[in-house]
């Protein structure tokens, strides 16, 4: 936590207990408004990556919302979930190319639109620069490789293997 | 507040089944007995109520992602924010009321012994 001024409790609240109760007392939302952190180790690169992601953010999202919800909806609705799901029902839906390009789509896309949003999560959150720094390295590394993984199965099945 | 507190909560949620959605669908790749197997162990009451917990969770991040693009990009966004929150949970019932007997449909028949 951070002690500068402004979030310094008022003295009476402070006088009449332990600290850490007198900040309970302090009501915000928890937004992304976490004082700036910077690490020092980084050099402060002055770029738009942040408006990009932002946009990015909303513009897959609207893509996201028709591929998802329409998978959703066959899988869910049409097809009843779970219960017919088999090796021959995937077999059957990548014999075609709509449907590879479909998930392909649907995979980078959601990948990553949530590979941003977690990283909006741990900047928020994770205030110490080493703790940030390997839930960011983790985070990206299984990003990429659930990224490698899916486009590998969806370029490489067989239905015959 | 709540309702971005839902969009990070439900956002978490959805990232982590996407991970197990590929991995478990990479399977196709290695062995067609491997990946049946796997996903026979999906085939119960309770992963069944964790697919409606997906579900509910999609469509609320889906529809109240769609709110934070209207408040972001057009002009009355801001000024309409409630009143898109209460649209979006409207919109959320009317799906979910949608979704649910079809996707649940094999797990009465299973607790309710109509079928095996």
């Amino acid at each position: 936590m951070t002690t500068d001024a402004s979030t310094q409790a008022p003295s009476e609240l402070v006088s009449t207990g332990k600290a850490s109760e007198a900040l309970d007392t302090r009501f915000e939302a928890p937004r992304s408004a976490a004082p700036k952190v910077r690490d020092p180790r980084r050099p402060d690169r002055r770029t738009n990556f942040e408006l990009y992601a932002w946009l990015f953010m909303r513009l897959s999202g609207l893509l996201l919302i028709v591929l998802v919800l329409g998978h959703l909806f066959i899988q869910m609705v049409v097809d009843g979930g779970v219960q017919k799901i088999n090796f021959s029902f995937v077999a059957g839906r990548w014999s075609s190319p709509f449907w590879q390009t479909w998930d392909l789509l649907m995979l980078w896309l959601a990948q990553v639109h949530g590979t941003l949003g977690l990283r909006t999560i741990i900047n928020d959150y994770a205030e110490r620069n080493v703790t940030r720094s390997w839930l960011k390295a983790l985070l990206y590394t299984s990003s990429v490789f659930t990224l490698l993984l899916g486009t590998l199965v969806i370029f490489t099945f067989d239905p015959n293997i | 507040m709540w309702s971005w507190v839902a969009h990070r909560v439900t956002g978490v949620l959805i990232f982590f089944f996407l991970f197990c959605h590929v991995l478990d669908t990479a399977l196709v790749r290695v062995d067609p007995d491997a990946y049946n197997r796997v996903i026979d162990t999906y085939k119960n009451p309770i992963v069944n109520l964790m697919e409606v917990g997906l579900v509910g969770a999609v469509l609320f991040h889906a529809f109240n992602g769609l709110r934070v693009v209207l408040i972001d990009f057009w002009k009355s966004g801001p000024r309409y924010q409630r009143q898109l929150l209460w649209a979006v949970l409207a919109v959320w019932f009317v799906l979910m009321a949608g979704f649910i007997y079809p996707m649940t449909e094999h797990t009465w028949g299973v607790l309710f012994g109509s079928e095996g």
